[in-house]
């Protein structure tokens, strides 16, 4: 697409680029090289402050940790798919009586804050007797907002698809569920599937903010370990391991996204959604992640 | 109600923080993302390089591990001193700005090949057709999201109170150390929220109208 925005470079073109290239590697390698001192100079490199990552126990822990965020991260996806889909069907619905509930629904939890929502679950809900655990808590949180953003996906996707694919159904002597389950929704689940899957990544960083009210994932387990003095409180380092954790569980999914998008263009049986509202809540919510 | 009432300076001071670290977060994001977006689409592939591995890297992140690292791991490495609220501001400034970068790019994308074209036709150089011609056209289309990126900003500022900082989320903290109603305070808090993101809503829809470039 950059392609769009300049023409072939010409000769003088080319020695402008060629400059700003060099500048902009300089910089780039001023700023890493500038980093890499100040981590250097800070006794960051020191082998003492990665000595944690040979002991068996700590490589261990550090799986089982991974394990409670994917655990948070699984149930949690479930349960926001299911209560997507019901929500998206009531706000689908011709009946006020059904719309106007879902609507409230999943335009309120989009509005609260993932981590307030955490925070009722887990320190406002003890007031009125109703005691819930860490990974409680914060797959509650994660089903309701994500599954309300989710309710939206779906919601979206369905709109977009031409009006003649329902139409045609309905001549063919369709019921509405019939429409529904028959025609409208595997069109639009396949349609949506990247974006789907995009929002699923955002429910796995979500995870993280588990840390904030002591729900031992790897983040929380980064902080306890960081705070050992017998390994020299290696909280950068663990930083840098922890960061690049996330990082490869999302782009593994993120890829995911990518290769059905790819196979999704290739197969002729998906339509091409008809307006731009699929798109903009593909943005809008790519961003919506903590 | 009680609880509003009992601790109202709390309340008060707390969403007056919540609101100067989104509007200082919003600013720096906003300059920071475009900037990357033009870095994104420059003709020159180091730039581009850079950039791209910058947003993958900050969207594959969770922003609590951002906020971690300025909590925890940035004050060791003695750069730069930065209090609670400056390394709050800092997490979310770098954190959203990939995503500002994200939403200008493919506001760039739709933006037809024709005006680029055009201004090429007209002399006009690399950086003048971008601020000039193809940047306001694709601010125009971009609003909606540009929109729900910043009220996503928004509501990631109460993460801030899991590292110190005395925003919105913080107010749990003083509410149980006093012994208050932690279920009614927290759910005051989320019902502000909500106040909060109802207006950027509607200057969202409102915008989307007006601005919408019929093509």
């Amino acid at each position: 697409m950059s392609s769009v925005l300049f023409d072939v470079p010409g000769p003088k073109a080319r020695v402008r680029h060629g400059i700003a290239a060099v500048v902009g590697i300089a910089a780039v390698v001023a700023l890493l090289a500038y980093v890499g001192y100040r981590f250097y100079d800070s006794g960051q490199f020191e082998p003492r402050m990665w000595e944690w990552l040979q002991y068996e126990t700590i490589q261990i822990q550090l799986l089982e940790k991974i394990g409670a965020t994917l655990r948070a991260f699984a149930l949690g996806a479930v349960l926001a798919l299911l209560f997507g889909a019901v929500f998206a069907a009531g706000r689908l619905s011709e009946h006020a009586f059904w719309r106007a509930p879902s609507n409230v629904v999943v335009e309120f939890f989009r509005a609260i804050p993932l981590l307030i929502m955490m925070f009722l679950f887990y320190y406002g809900l003890p007031t009125v007797g109703i005691k819930m655990s860490p990974f409680a808590a914060v797959v509650l949180a994660l089903m309701l907002y994500n599954g309300s953003v989710l309710a939206e996906i779906f919601r979206a996707g369905v709109k977009s698809l031409p009006r003649g694919q329902a139409e045609a159904a309905y001549a063919l002597g369709m019921r509405k569920t019939q429409v529904m389950v028959l025609v409208l929704l595997p069109q639009a689940l396949r349609a949506m599937l990247p974006t789907i899957i995009s929002q699923l990544v955002v429910l796995l960083k979500d995870t993280a903010l588990g840390f904030i009210i002591t729900y031992e994932e790897l983040l929380y387990y980064a902080r306890y370990l960081g705070s050992q003095a017998q390994f020299g409180r290696p909280l950068v380092p663990l930083t840098i391991v922890v960061a690049g954790i996330y990082i490869a569980m999302c782009l593994l999914l993120t890829w995911l996204a990518t290769y059905l998008e790819k196979r999704n263009r290739r197969n002729k049986r998906v339509i091409e959604l008809e307006n731009k509202d699929a798109e903009n809540v593909v943005l809008a919510n790519s961003a919506t992640g903590v | 109600m009680s609880v509003l009432t009992n601790y109202s300076d709390l309340f008060l001071s707390a969403f007056l923080t919540t609101i100067q670290l989104f509007l200082l977060s919003a600013v720096g994001s906003l300059v920071l993302g475009t900037v990357l977006a033009m870095l994104r689409v420059s003709p020159v592939p180091v730039l581009r390089a850079a950039a791209t591995t910058y947003v993958t890297l900050l969207r594959n992140t969770p922003l609590t591990l951002v906020f971690f690292f300025f909590a925890f791991a940035y004050p060791l490495l003695k750069i730069l001193e930065l209090d609670p609220f400056m390394g709050a501001v800092t997490a979310l400034t770098l954190y959203t700005s990939a995503f500002i970068c994200e939403v200008v790019r493919s506001g760039i994308n739709t933006v037809p090949v024709g005006q680029a074209e055009a201004s090429r036709a007209l002399g006009l150089t690399f950086g003048q057709m971008l601020a000039n011609v193809v940047l306001p056209q694709a601010m125009r289309s971009v609003v909606p999201p540009l929109v729900s990126t910043l009220i996503a900003l928004l509501k990631n500022t109460t993460v801030a109170a899991g590292f110190s900082v005395g925003e919105a989320g913080a107010i749990s903290y003083r509410l149980s150390e006093e012994g208050a109603n932690m279920l009614a305070g927290l759910s005051w808090v989320a019902v502000f929220f909500v106040v909060l993101v109802i207006p950027l809503t509607l200057v969202q829809r409102g915008l989307e109208k007006r601005w919408s470039v019929a093509r």
